[in-house]
């Protein structure tokens, strides 16, 4: 798709079969703001032809190109999902379940909502499976064709605004996106891309050795760890450079260190035209839950153990809650080195866990409250009525 | 459940704007800039549909800087507003009409300031106070009653935070704070944002 671009190189599709005239379309669409003949400069003025797109429902069943009314869909497109991304000082956590759902059925337990971009940015996605596979696939050409000529990666507000641009013929459709790119803008420099290839090599060796392992405290402490010495070191040298002070100032201090080119970024762009730049964003039915628990957690200053472990939380209780959410949680942190994954952890048993640790908290807390009164008995009397509140 | 509001006096408009960017019933921004500046002394205030918003009136802002690059001066607002008009007009009736109602505001050297309202059926107006959004249903004779050609700035941000009280008070939806913004022969000031009580921020580490 790249190279056919590159070369200016456009298939006749007249003879293929239904919903092909689609590529026809959005070939036509993009290749005119990267082209610099005269006359693709003035589509930057008129906002994109609409013409007839909007009256044709994309469908599979349809072969003609009718736009009298919308073709009846064979099943409902649900919208089930609990993404989240925040930024915080050591980067940006991206963070979903796992559970694509058609109505009341789970299609597939163990998709993945969060896919990399480039060795910088990530995306979620929430709203219909089909519309945000191609569109991911669509953004990551994009952002490879403005690398390989501009010679400097898209920062991530300049994917949302081209992401944004290229959904906008489709408003009134049944196009269904709901994206949240995370990641970090950042100067190219060949140190930072020398370390992004040996971050590459070292998340391929290290997943290669770790297992799925329990959730806990201390199981986010050590996928953390998984990372070798250097990393980390390369990693807590990299952000001391960066922000010498920021553990205390709040976010536009802080993003303000960073200075206006590089640090964290959370950006949410939606098929209907909404765009969103934040520090906390949540996408999905599951997203109220969600934001409950990020409001009440979120600082800037949160430690990357913290932001994991407060990702993590946000997504189980929305997946509690929601049934449209579940599963699995997928986890990926992003820093000035480039995206990192954690293991995907089964919420099934985090819940199980839960209930453990809930009962465990109650029997210590009715020991105690026996403990204090005992000791109350041996200081009062003996009196009957205190024996009786024990 | 977006509030714009603005207000003329002899030598200067004031125009607020609510901060809140929503999406059903999640406010997923609390600083959210309705504002869009057309130039150094115009003012483009939009609400309506998710996406049309921020399409639209960057479409207008990047064509009003396109004419000053062409000729050399600037657009005149009673010009910018009549031409943001035309272009609502020439979609309504397309097959993507763009659901925004808008405020205009700016200062031009030879007619003084200016208040332009247009919705979206491209209705223009211009008129010395005017508000959109469900809150413009309660702020609209709190402007009337205490509204005066003659106001001065200090009267005219009373009149602001007089209406925002009402919509506090009555308006069922939580709009906590809003951006204020001057136009004068100076240009546009920003001004401190109402109310004065901030909205809490997330909790601050403080280690």
């Amino acid at each position: 798709m790249a190279l056919q671009d590159v070369c200016g190189f456009l298939e006749t599709l007249d003879d293929i079969s239904p919903c092909t005239y689609l590529p026809n379309e959005m070939g036509y669409m993009w290749r005119t703001p990267f082209e610099f003949d005269g006359d693709s400069a003035f589509h930057f003025l008129f906002p994109p032809q609409q013409c007839s797109r909007k009256n044709r429902a994309p469908t599979l069943f349809s072969s003609t190109f009718s736009s009298l009314s919308p073709h009846q869909q064979p099943f409902q497109l649900s919208h089930g999902t609990t993404t989240l991304g925040f930024i915080f000082q050591d980067g940006v956590i991206a963070a979903a379940d796992t559970r694509a759902s058609c109505k009341g059925l789970i299609c597939c337990p163990i998709s993945q909502k969060i896919m990399p971009i480039h060795s910088h940015l990530v995306v979620n996605t929430s709203g219909s499976g089909a519309d945000c596979m191609l569109w991911e696939r669509i953004l990551t050409r994009e952002m490879r064709l403005y690398q390989l000529r501009h010679r400097k990666r898209l920062s991530v507000n300049g994917a949302a605004k081209l992401l944004s641009m290229m959904l906008h013929p489709f408003k009134g459709t049944d196009v269904c996106v709901a994206a949240t790119l995370c990641g970090w803008d950042g100067e190219e420099t060949q140190e930072t891309l020398q370390s992004c290839m040996e971050i590459a090599d070292v998340k391929e060796a290290v997943e290669q050795d770790s297992n799925v392992s329990a959730i806990s405290d201390e199981s986010a402490q050590g996928s953390v760890k998984m990372a070798s010495i250097n990393e980390q070191d390369e990693i807590s040298k990299d952000t001391q450079a960066l922000n010498p002070t920021v553990s205390n100032q709040n976010t536009k201090n802080a993003l303000s260190t960073f200075g206006e080119r590089s640090g964290p970024r959370v950006c949410y762009v939606c098929s209907d035209g909404l765009q969103l730049k934040g520090e906390i964003i949540s996408v999905g039915s599951g997203s109220p839950y969600a934001y409950a628990v990020l409001d009440d957690g979120w600082r800037w200053g949160m430690t990357v153990d913290e932001a994991v472990a407060l990702a993590r939380e946000a997504v189980f209780r929305a997946t509690h809650w929601d049934a449209y959410s579940g599963n699995n949680v997928d986890l990926f942190h992003i820093t000035a080195h480039g995206w990192r994954r954690r293991d995907r952890e089964d919420l099934k048993e985090e819940y199980y866990r839960e209930r453990e640790r809930e009962k465990k908290k109650i029997k210590e807390r009715e020991k105690e409250r026996q403990k204090r009164e005992g000791d109350e008995l041996v200081e009062g009397e003996g009196d009957i009525y205190s024996v009786h509140c024990g | 459940m977006e509030y714009l509001i603005g207000i003329q006096g002899p030598d200067f408009v004031l125009v607020a704007a609510d901060n809140v960017a929503a999406s059903s019933i999640i406010q997923m921004k609390h600083d959210y800039d309705k504002m869009f500046k057309l130039s150094e002394k115009i003012l483009l205030l939009c609400v309506g549909e998710a996406g049309d918003t921020v399409q639209f009136a960057e479409y207008i802002q990047k064509n009003v800087q396109l004419y000053k690059m062409r000729n050399g001066y600037e657009l005149s607002p009673a010009a910018a507003a009549n031409f943001t008009r035309k272009n609502l007009a020439d979609y309504l009736r397309s097959r993507t009409p763009y659901h925004v109602n808008l405020l205009l505001a700016g200062y031009d050297e030879t007619d003084g300031p200016g208040l332009y309202y247009m919705d979206y059926l491209s209705a223009l107006a211009k008129a010395p106070f005017a508000a959109h959004g469900y809150g413009a249903f309660l702020t609209l004779s709190i402007l009337d009653r205490y509204y005066r050609p003659d106001l001065t700035r200090e009267e005219a941000v009373d009149l602001l935070k007089k209406c925002l009280e009402e919509l506090n008070k009555r308006f069922i939806m939580n709009l906590p704070s809003f951006t204020v913004r001057l136009i004068d022969k100076d240009g546009i000031h920003d001004m401190e944002k109402l109310p004065h009580v901030s909205f809490p921020s997330p909790p601050q580490t403080s280690d």
